[in-house]
């Protein structure tokens, strides 16, 4: 669809906006998955209320915009072992790392950060190459 | 007023990768795919939140929070093996199911038991994630 990249700049407007009230409010990163993480190895343990509503947010906005596109879909796999698979490798990559595309990527490229300019390059370049191998070679996804 | 400012960043990024598309893996996985058709939406959707992500950092040059405390330290100079191989490792997972950990969430909302799955998976890693740190650091390579 030609209106795909409006769509994408209108809602990357969005999530800016999302980071910056988080930074300028609470003066915090706002990375998803150390929102996330640290309500489950309890490094987050002063702050778990901002953490969980946070997350409600994030959870229930969709929710509420979906009766308006009803067209969209998630396309996800429905192969189980894919499913768990990437669930292990993004949970402990991101933990890892310390960041993932929000973190690293939107909060870090913005402030010029070596650390997340060089995570984005190696996720998305490990992305690429994961997709080609098992898209394309393997046929699995 | 935490909780209120927690609730609108939370919002308005729910609000953004559903309508950006992020939720959709066929647009991330399409991204990712360079040798296939190549989707460019992520790009305009990374573009479009580093704006005013940049802008909110000039601010945090003076002053504070509006709830107290303070801002973030300058980001460390510091790379490594942590940031490398969970970066590689984190790609993967991203590239095989089209999920990182914000769209996720976002996605719950879609009633598809996959999401679930997925999410259960995530917890489960980020739950191992210290005790595997730990033990690259007693017999991996240096960090």
């Amino acid at each position: 669809m030609e209106a795909d990249w409006i769509w994408g700049l209108v809602g990357g407007l969005l999530i800016g906006s999302g980071g910056a009230v988080y930074l300028l409010g609470n003066g915090r990163i706002m990375g998803a998955s150390g929102i996330i993480g640290g309500l489950v190895d309890g490094s987050g343990r002063g702050t778990v209320g901002e953490r969980l509503i946070f997350l409600a947010g994030v959870f229930v906005l969709p929710l509420l915009l979906l009766p308006l596109f009803p067209e969209a879909d998630t396309h996800l796999t429905t192969n189980p072992a894919v499913l768990v698979a990437a669930g292990l490798l993004v949970g402990i990559g991101t933990r890892l790392a310390n960041g993932c595309t929000s973190g690293h990527g939107v909060c870090g490229i913005s402030r010029l950060s070596l650390r997340g300019i060089v995570a984005t390059v190696f996720y998305i370049g490990a992305g690429a190459l994961t997709v080609v191998l098992f898209r394309h070679l393997l046929g699995v996804i | 007023m935490r909780y209120l400012m927690a609730l609108l960043a939370g919002s308005l990024f729910g609000a953004g990768l559903f309508i950006s598309g992020m939720t959709d893996t066929a647009k991330v996985q399409g991204w990712l795919d360079v040798f296939g058709d190549w989707d460019p939406t992520l790009a305009f959707v990374m573009g479009g939140a580093i704006v005013p992500m940049a802008l909110a950092w000039r601010l945090t040059r003076r002053g504070t929070p509006l709830t107290g405390g303070s801002f973030p330290a300058p980001p460390e100079p510091k790379l490594g093996r942590n940031l490398v191989l969970g970066s590689v490792l984190f790609g993967m997972g991203w590239g095989l199911s089209g999920l990182c950990p914000g769209p996720s969430i976002a996605a719950l909302g879609f009633g598809h038991w996959g999401h679930a799955v997925f999410v259960a998976a995530m917890l489960a890693g980020m739950f191992a994630a210290p005790a595997i740190r730990g033990q690259l650091d007693r017999y991996g390579a240096p960090a």
